[in-house]
């Protein structure tokens, strides 16, 4: 025995244990020790490519037999005899193949991203405390619990979820964390509503531009700010055909006395920029053509919500099968239903309102204590939430929020940090409203007809949607459905008084009277995120409408007649770009005798020989998109520059109408110059501006529009995991073209109904049914959404279980 | 080792002694797998060490015999283990993951740096054991020690 050699060497492997056993890295904290272990790490989930999925399994208080069966793309089809036990099934497939995603997206909801990314997220998760993200969720639950049925169908997702995220052992745990070196935390049904409030910050939380507005309204005219913000576009074609005519308001809303002076005519800034901003290209489009305008005589319906694109997807495709029917569609993990899709009587698809649901009021607290705030004349109290977030690496930071009468205070002096203003700004969000948004999946799920699909979505508060309708009785219809303020003209653009009620929302618009319509003469329907209605409408309706992917969906559906399913097909990957095509005469027509630089003049030479399209192989398209990023910077920002933090930019459509109808505008001028510039002086200055972005991707090789925009679709903690993404897809399409692939945005779900005797269905999601990036399921659809493909849906029947794409089966049955 | 002249080419080997300390390496290697991987299925992953300690403490050899059969028992159940799941798996997960170190994205020197960094812990784990058993006395000829001993009685 050597004492002094051993217990060197001792100490040397256990400091060696030590070090493999803790994390190695800021970014994937894994301890690389454990991370590395075939029998214990990231091998574990390395599924061989032939993995066999059947199982089965006992699942506590299930009242009868679950069959899932599972078909060659991993989409289960689950068949239970009463609702409880599907939602129960539901719930743990959605654990099964997508837990970390569920668990993640509802921590970063609840603000609790500082546990695993540590101070650097600190600032995100006040920004979901001081939004009142968790407050909103848990009014939410209040309400869904309410009501027996809902509370029946959360409790039973929750028990399928945690029956399988409680029989996981560590080796089994996802490999993220792993990664992240945590443990994943159980399943509750406050946890379903907090996805629900991440779908309402999604969808509402940017559609508003308060702040800016506010600082806008000080540096133009009110004549001006009508002329470049919230217009209604010449352009435009609405949900709601032209012409439809609509009732006179039941609501009328009064514009308070006080307004020209505390509102309209204020000067009042303010020194808040929203933080955190949803991306403005959330949207979507959905269409149905009736029978009239189809070959079978059915109706055809089609969706694409455009969306983040993650790995894994923000959606999971499955058939939801019980006594009173079966539903195919897609749904999101973490909430039961399917939330776009059909069942044997009708299809429905869903896009973003876009409405603004979502307002700011100036409060003045009594003292620093923030208990206290002037309303009606008198200090009332406020409710004080503390909020403690946990950090990992550094001691806890607790935040307190202010709630008053119109919502949390969101803004102020403490938040966002080095702001030296000290307005206090409390919002006022529909989010907030106790809401049971579940309920309308639960009755559109097993809907038959108009009728129940209207009373299905009448329960839809927030985030409002457009839902797009066809039965197989062969009625076609859209509502935008959601609860929206009835406002009196500009309420709610800028930040209003929070001193006494007079600029609170007065009431809402009525259900009955929300856009919408049945069965129009023309034969079909579109939305695609634009103003819903023209300005006949009788309410006053801001929002973030996009324009021109309506415009070019109209058109196209005009002119079709005899559609098939691969009419609709193509549409969904359309790569025409009509602003594009609408103001590339008037580019070149407008530098035709601009002493351009030689470079220019070559690029110019692109755009003239460009067909229009915004394929992955284009170069007029990167052309025609870098040219008109820079007039915009180049038209606007002199104006909006006048101002900290600078004014927003008007919609695109607002500079596309203004160049196509206005050649004189005084905007073009540039105001910092003595010079008067014009519209041929701007479009010389943008081009030649744009032109060292050009010869960058000229000299890299990536002129070609794929290559320039580079789309790619990151696994959900981004640039922690750039392996897990996939990179370079060559597709094109842009934000305003129907085909909407910007980088990492774009349609997270295409699908077509043709609403036949027997549905006959097709689909594709650009990711993959299983979460785990060590599956060949977890990115398989990718290259057929690339190339525009899609699959045709395999709608399963009870009976159907020997189809030769059924490989597998899970059955489910009570735990003793 | 087993001609049929009973010869090994191998000249070193032709000693008996050290066919015999060979032999027992190669044990001590197998032992050393199978129990890492017998622990390791109720035990975290450190239980290697405890796998390679342990069979060290049975096997009479010299310190860099007892570190090379905790070393390669080690790398071997890890890395054959990593090799026959990656094979199953087409390298889906490995080259993903290879991406996240600086592997490259290459399946391959993932297989091996598991095998090493599992191997350098059973190495020192069986080091460890065999300083603590192994007689006392500098320069001893330990490999003839209980023989020493024998012939002496």
């Amino acid at each position: 025995m050597r004492i002094v050699p051993f217990l060197i060497s001792t100490l040397i492997t256990l400091g060696l244990i030590f070090v493999l056993d803790n994390p190695i890295g800021e970014k994937v904290p894994m301890a690389l020790g454990s991370f590395l272990s075939p029998q214990h790490g990231f091998w574990q989930n390395a599924e061989p490519v032939n993995h066999d999925f059947n199982d089965t399994l006992a699942i506590p208080q299930l009242k009868g037999k679950v069959e899932i069966y599972l078909d060659d793309r991993l989409v289960p089809h689950i068949f239970a005899e009463n609702d409880e036990d599907l939602y129960a099934a539901q719930g743990y497939i959605h654990a099964k193949f997508r837990y970390f995603q569920m668990d993640l997206q509802t921590r970063a909801a609840a603000g609790r991203v500082s546990e695993i990314a540590g101070p650097a997220a600190v600032e995100f998760d006040r920004s979901q405390r001081r939004l009142g993200m968790v407050y909103a969720a848990e009014r939410a639950l209040e309400e869904m619990e309410k009501d027996p049925l809902t509370k029946r169908v959360y409790d039973a997702y929750t028990r399928g979820v945690n029956a399988y995220v409680t029989s996981l052992k560590p080796e089994e745990w996802p490999v993220e964390y792993k990664l992240l070196n945590i443990a994943p935390e159980p399943w509750s049904n406050l946890r379903t509503a907090l996805l629900l409030k991440m779908m309402a910050k999604m969808l509402t939380g940017g559609t508003e531009r308060d702040l800016g507005y506010t600082n806008a309204r000080a540096i133009f005219t009110p004549e001006e700010f009508s002329r470049l913000y919230q217009i209604v576009p010449d352009s435009l074609r609405p949900i709601v055909p032209k012409g439809t005519p609509f009732a006179p308001p039941a609501v009328k809303p009064v514009i308070p006395a006080s307004a020209d002076t505390l509102y309209f005519n204020s000067r009042k800034t303010v020194a808040f920029q929203e933080t955190d901003r949803p991306n403005p290209n959330n949207g979507s489009n959905n269409w149905v053509v009736a029978g009239s305008k189809t070959k079978s005589g059915a109706p055809i319906l089609s969706n694409d919500p455009h969306l983040e694109l993650s790995l894994p997807s923000i959606w999971y495709e499955l058939q939801l099968t019980d006594p009173t029917g079966s539903t195919y569609g897609v749904s999101l993990p973490g909430s039961p239903y399917v939330i776009i899709g059909f069942n044997d009587h009708i299809a429905w698809g869903i896009t973003n309102a876009q409405r603004d649901v979502k307002d700011y009021y100036e409060i003045r607290f009594k003292d620093h204590k923030k208990d206290a705030y002037w309303y009606k004349g008198e200090w009332t109290p406020t409710q004080l939430r503390i909020e403690e977030i946990k950090v990992k690496g550094a001691a806890p930071v607790v935040d307190t929020v202010a709630y008053t009468v119109f919502g949390p205070v969101m803004y102020e002096s403490s938040f966002p940090n080095g702001t030296t203003q000290h307005e206090n700004l409390a919002v006022r969000w529909t989010a907030h409203d106790p809401s049971n948004e579940g309920l309308t999946f639960y009755k559109l799920n097993r809907a038959k007809n108009y009728r129940e699909y209207v009373e299905a979505i009448s329960h839809f508060t927030c985030p409002g949607q457009n839902f797009v309708f066809a039965s197989k009785t062969g009625d076609i219809a859209i509502w935008q459905q959601g609860r929206f303020p009835a406002r009196w003209p500009k309420q709610g653009l800028f930040v209003m008084p929070g001193t006494d009620d007079s600029y609170r929302w007065q009431g809402f618009i009525p259900q009955n009277e929300n856009p919408h319509i049945l069965n129009p003469s023309r034969g079909f329907l579109q939305s695609a995120n634009q103003r819903p209605v023209d300005d006949t409408y009788p309410y006053f309706i801001p929002g973030f409408y996009i324009t021109p992917r309506g415009i070019s969906i109209e058109q196209k559906l005009e002119k079709m007649s005899q559609i098939g399913v691969e009419d609709m097909q193509k549409l969904l990957s359309d790569y025409d770009n009509v602003t594009g095509r609408a103001l590339q005469p008037l580019f070149l027509k407008f530098t035709e005798q601009a002493s351009l630089s030689e470079d220019a003049k070559r690029f110019r030479e692109l755009l003239k020989n460009w067909d229009g399209q915004s394929g992955p192989d284009s170069r007029g398209q990167t052309v025609y998109q870098v040219w008109m990023d820079s007039l915009k910077t180049t038209v606007w920002n002199d104006e909006l520059a006048r101002i900290t933090p600078q004014a927003p930019a008007p919609d695109e459509q607002v500079l596309t109408e203004l160049l196509l109808k206005d050649t004189a505008s005084v905007f073009y001028d540039d105001v910092t110059t003595p010079k008067r510039e014009g519209i041929r002086d701007v479009l010389a200055i943008a081009l030649e501006k744009a032109v060292p972005t050009l010869l960058e991707a000229e000299k890299n090789g990536r002129l070609e529009w794929a290559k320039y925009k580079n789309p790619s679709i990151f696994h959900l903690l981004k640039n922690s995991v750039p392996s897990f993404a996939r990179r370079g897809l060559p597709v094109g399409g842009y934000g305003n073209i129907i085909n909407a692939v910007t980088v990492s945005h774009g349609p997270s779900w295409r699908m077509i109904v043709h609403l036949t005797e027997e549905t006959e269905a097709y689909g594709v999601y650009p990711a993959g049914q299983s979460g785990n990036p060590g599956s060949p399921y977890y990115d398989n659809f990718i290259d057929s959404w690339v190339r525009g493909e899609m699959y045709k849906l395999l709608v399963m029947k009870p009976g159907d279980v020997t189809h030769e794409r059924i490989k597998w089966k899970i059955t489910l049955s009570p735990a003793e | 080792m087993n001609e049929s002249n009973g010869r090994s080419p191998y000249p070193l080997l032709n000693n008996r002694r050290t066919r015999i300390d060979l032999m027992k390496t190669l044990i001590a290697i197998i032992f050393t797998a199978i129990l890492s991987l017998v622990l390791g299925r109720f035990l975290p992953w450190w239980s290697i060490a405890i796998a390679a300690f342990a069979i060290s403490l049975f096997f009479q050899q010299s310190g860099i015999s007892a570190f090379l059969a905790g070393f390669l028992g080690i790398f071997g159940a890890w890395g054959f283990y990593a090799f026959w799941i990656d094979r199953a798996n087409e390298s889906i997960l490995s080259q993903r993951v290879a991406g996240l170190l600086p592997l490259d994205g290459n399946a391959i020197l993932l297989i091996l740096l598991t095998g090493v960094i599992g191997g350098i812990v059973g190495g020192m784990a069986a080091l460890s054991a065999n300083l603590l058993v192994r007689p006392k006395g500098k320069g001893r000829d330990y490999e003839n020690y209980y023989r020493r001993k024998f012939e002496i009685r």
